[in-house]
C-alpha cells in the first residue's frame, strides 16, 4: 500500500477470476467474427477455419459464465439476475444476451452448417452413435436439394444477425467497466470499442493457433493462402486496436484530469510488466512488427519474403505473444482499475492466491476447460474437409 | 425499479434497539437532571435526538421523509466515538477494512503537500503529528454513505437488491443481494464494503432501524461535539434545515452527479 485508500478499499473485489471473463467472452466474439467473414462476406481463403472457429466460441461460450458464477458471494442465487433483473443495471443484461448468443446465434448456426452432415453420419454410424447424431439433428433427416438449400440461407442469415450480436456481446462487456463513473481508469466511452477490437484481435490469433496445431497433429499440410488471410486479417484488427488503445492512452494523457497523477504512479509502479512490456510491447509491437513484414498485411506477399515453414513459425509467434498481450489488457482494466484508490490519494496491491475459489489453480483449470470442451465437441463434430490432402511424411 | 413498502432488511437491527431505547431515556433523564447542561444543549454541543422526534416512536410515516445527514468538518475531534458506536450498533466486523462510516484525518503542510490518514477508521487514535510547526492546517472528516439521491450502486446492482426506501435512504436487501460486488466498484466513495461472513454488499442504513422508530442514527447519536446533524432535506423543523440554513454546504465528488445527501460544513477543497 502506498499513499491513502479508503479503509474499505484494502479488499480488492474482482480478482483473476474477472479478468478471466472479459478473456474468454472476447476469444467468443473474435472467432464468431471470424467464422463470419467466410460465411457473409465470402472471404473464401479463410473457409478451413470456418467450422473450427464455430466450434471454438462453443466451447469457449460455455465456460463463459463460470468463472461469474465462481465468483459471486452467493452464485445459488444467481438466477434472480434472470427472473427479476434490474432493468437499469448494465450487468443485468448478462443473462439475456448470453442465452441470446449462445441459443439463438451459435446453436443455431452450428445446428444448420452441421445438419447435413449429422443426417449422414447418423444413416453410416451404427449403435448409439447412431442414435446421437440423430438426436443431434432433432429427426430432421431431410436432406432434399431444397431443404439443404434451406439449411445455407439460414446459417447465412443467423451469421448476419450474429455479427452485431457477437459485437453486442462483447462490448456490452466493455460497457460494464466503462460506464462506472466512479472509477476514472474504467470510465471511457471508448471502452467498449476496444473491447471489441481486441475480441476480434484475440479470437483470430487463437483460431489461428488452433488451426496450426490441429492440421499438425492431424499430419495435414497447412494451407497457407488460409493462413495468410488469417495473418492478414490479425494485422488489420491489431492496427484498429492499437490505435483505438493509443488514442485512449493520448486523450487521458492529453485532458490531464484529476485521476491522471494517480493513474501515472500506477502505470510505473503497479502495472510496467502488464501494461508496458507485455501488452504494449510483448502484445502489440512485436507482433505488429512481425505480421507487418511478413503477411500480406500491407504488401502482397509480405515485405519479407521468407520460407513458409518460417512464415507459420512467425504467425504462431506472433499469435500466442497476442494471447499474452490480450490478457494483459483484461488484467490491465480488471485489475489496474482497483489498484488506485478512488480518493486518487494512493495505491494498493493484488496479491493472487495459488488455491481457493479465486486462485490461480482455479483460473489454469477454467482456461483448459473450453479446450477440452472443443476437443471433444471436434471429435463428435468433425469439423475437417474429407478431401484435404495428407501430407507427406 | 421496485422499492419494497417495508424493508425487510432492517428486522436484524430492530432487535437491537432495545438497549438503545434505554441509552437515550437514559441520557434525557440525566439530561434533565444535569441542571448545567441546558446552555450546552442550546449551544448545539449536545443534542437531543430531533429528527421526527414529534411523531410518536414506532410511528413514522415513511413517505413524508426524505432523510439526510449534515457534517460540520469544524465540529469534528476524531475521537472517532462515532465509527466505535456504528460498528456495535450495525453489527460491523471488527476488522481493519469494513467500515459503514470512518474518519479520515487531512494534514496539508505548509508546501500545499497533502497527507491523509485512517488508522482502522480513526478508532485506535491517530498518530501524533511529528512537527506541528511544519503544517498549514489539518482537520478530521467524518465519511459515510452519501445515500445519494442518484445513487449508482442503485442503477449497477443486477438484480434490485441494493435499493432506495421512500424516505431516501439506501438499503441493500442481505437475502436477495448475489454479491456480485459490482455495487461496490460503482459506488466513488468507497462506502460499501463485503460482508466477510453473510458474503453480501453491506453499508451505512443510517441506522434505519432506528430511525423508523424515530430514533436518530448512532453515530449521530454518540458524536460528542455535534458534529453530525441528522434530519431531512426538505423539511423546514429539522435540525438539518437549521444547519443547512446556516452554513455554506457542500458534498462530495459533485462533478459526478450522484447528488449525495451527505452534506458537509467548512469542507476543505483538498476533501475528496
Amino acid at each position: 500500500m502506498q499513499g491513502f485508500i479508503y479503509p474499505n478499499e484494502f479488499e480488492l473485489h474482482w480478482g483473476l477470476l474477472v479478468v478471466l471473463y472479459p478473456y474468454i467472452t472476447g476469444l467468443v466474439a473474435g472467432a464468431f467474427i471470424l467464422a463470419s467473414l467466410e460465411r457473409v462476406f465470402n472471404v473464401k481463403e479463410v473457409q478451413p477455419t470456418y467450422r473450427l472457429a464455430l466450434l471454438t466460441a462453443l466451447a469457449f461460450l460455455l465456460v463463459a459464465p463460470l468463472p461469474l458464477l465462481a465468483h459471486l458471494g452467493h452464485p445459488e442465487r444467481s438466477y434472480e439476475i434472470f427472473l427479476t433483473p434490474n432493468r437499469q443495471s448494465a450487468m443485468a443484461m448478462f443473462g439475456f444476451v448470453y442465452a441470446w448468443y449462445l441459443a439463438v446465434v451459435l446453436l443455431l448456426e452450428i445446428w444448420f452448417d452441421y445438419r447435413q452432415d449429422m443426417v449422414l453420419w447418423a444413416r453410416q454410424s451404427t449403435g448409439l452413435k447412431k442414435w446421437v447424431y440423430y438426436a443431434l439433428a432433432l429427426g430432421s433427416t431431410d436432406l432434399s436439394e431444397k431443404a439443404l438449400k434451406f439449411d445455407d440461407s439460414a446459417g447465412r442469415w443467423i451469421t448476419v444477425i450474429g455479427i452485431p450480436s457477437a459485437f453486442l456481446l462483447h462490448g456490452y462487456v466493455g460497457f460494464i467497466f466503462g460506464s462506472i463513473k466512479a472509477n476514472p481508469w474504467w470510465s471511457s466511452v471508448l471502452m467498449p470499442v476496444v473491447f471489441l477490437f481486441s475480441a476480434m484481435v484475440s479470437g483470430i490469433a487463437l483460431v489461428l493457433v488452433l488451426y496450426m496445431i490441429t492440421t499438425m497433429f492431424r499430419w495435414r499440410r497447412i494451407d497457407m493462402a488460409c493462413l495468410d488471410k488469417l495473418a492478414q486479417f490479425l494485422f488489420y484488427a491489431m492496427v484498429v486496436d492499437f490505435s483505438l488503445e493509443m488514442l485512449d492512452f493520448i486523450h487521458r494523457l492529453y485532458e490531464s484530469e484529476e485521476s491522471i497523477e494517480i493513474l501515472g504512479q500506477m502505470i510505473e509502479s503497479r502495472l510496467f510488466i502488464s501494461l508496458i512490456v507485455l501488452q504494449i510491447f510483448m502484445g502489440s509491437v512485436v507482433p505488429l512488427v512481425a505480421l507487418g513484414l511478413v503477411s500480406p498485411g500491407l504488401r502482397k506477399g509480405g515485405f519479407v519474403r521468407v520460407p513458409p515453414e518460417l512464415k507459420q513459425f512467425v504467425y504462431f509467434t506472433a499469435a500466442v505473444l497476442v494471447q499474452i498481450g490480450i490478457f494483459s489488457i483484461r488484467w490491465n482494466v480488471v485489475i489496474g482499475g482497483q489498484l488506485f484508490s478512488k480518493s486518487l490519494r494512493g495505491l494498493t496491491v493484488y496479491k493472487v492466491e495459488l488455491l481457493g475459489l479465486e486462485g490461480l489453480a482455479m483460473t489454469i483449470g477454467l482456461l483448459a476447460l473450453p479446450f477440452v470442451i472443443l476437443w471433444v465437441l471436434v471429435k463428435l463434430l468433425p469439423p475437417w474437409q474429407s478431401d484435404e490432402e495428407v501430407a507427406p511424411a | 425499479m421496485t422499492v419494497p413498502e417495508q424493508p425487510e432488511t432492517v428486522t436484524e437491527g430492530e432487535r437491537a434497539t432495545d438497549g438503545a431505547v434505554d441509552r437515550r431515556q437514559f441520557l434525557t433523564e440525566a439530561l434533565n437532571v444535569a441542571a448545567g447542561a441546558a446552555p450546552l444543549v442550546i449551544l448545539g454541543v449536545v443534542r437531543i435526538p430531533a429528527a421526527g422526534a414529534q411523531e410518536a416512536a414506532g410511528a413514522v410515516d415513511q413517505d413524508e421523509h426524505n432523510y439526510a445527514m449534515g457534517i460540520d468538518v469544524n465540529k469534528c475531534i476524531g475521537c472517532a466515538r462515532c465509527v466505535v458506536a456504528c460498528k456495535t450498533e450495525n453489527d460491523v466486523p471488527d476488522d481493519p477494512e469494513f467500515f459503514n462510516t470512518w474518519i479520515e484525518r487531512y494534514v496539508i503542510r505548509p508546501n500545499g503537500e497533502v497527507e491523509v490518514d485512517s488508522p482502522n477508521g480513526g478508532i485506535d487514535g491517530f498518530p501524533p503529528l511529528d512537527e506541528e510547526t511544519d503544517l498549514r492546517r489539518s482537520f478530521f472528516v467524518p465519511k459515510l454513505c452519501n445515500h445519494c439521491a442518484s445513487p449508482p450502486c442503485v442503477q449497477v446492482c443486477p438484480v434490485g437488491a441494493t435499493f432506495t426506501t421512500v424516505d431516501g435512504v439506501v438499503l441493500v436487501d442481505d437475502e436477495y443481494c448475489i454479491g456480485c460486488r459490482y455495487c461496490i466498484q460503482a459506488c466513488p466513495y468507497g462506502a460499501r464494503w463485503m460482508h466477510p461472513e453473510k458474503h453480501v454488499a453491506a453499508k451505512c442504513t443510517f441506522c434505519y432501524h432506528r430511525v423508523v422508530d424515530g430514533l436518530v442514527p448512532a453515530c449521530v447519536e454518540v458524536c460528542p461535539t455535534g458534529a453530525r446533524i441528522f434530519g431531512e432535506v426538505e423539511r423546514l423543523a429539522t435540525p438539518l434545515a437549521r444547519f443547512m440554513r446556516f452554513n455554506d454546504v457542500q458534498v462530495l465528488k459533485p462533478h459526478l452527479n450522484t447528488r449525495p445527501k451527505a452534506y458537509y460544513a467548512n469542507l476543505d477543497g483538498e476533501v475528496r
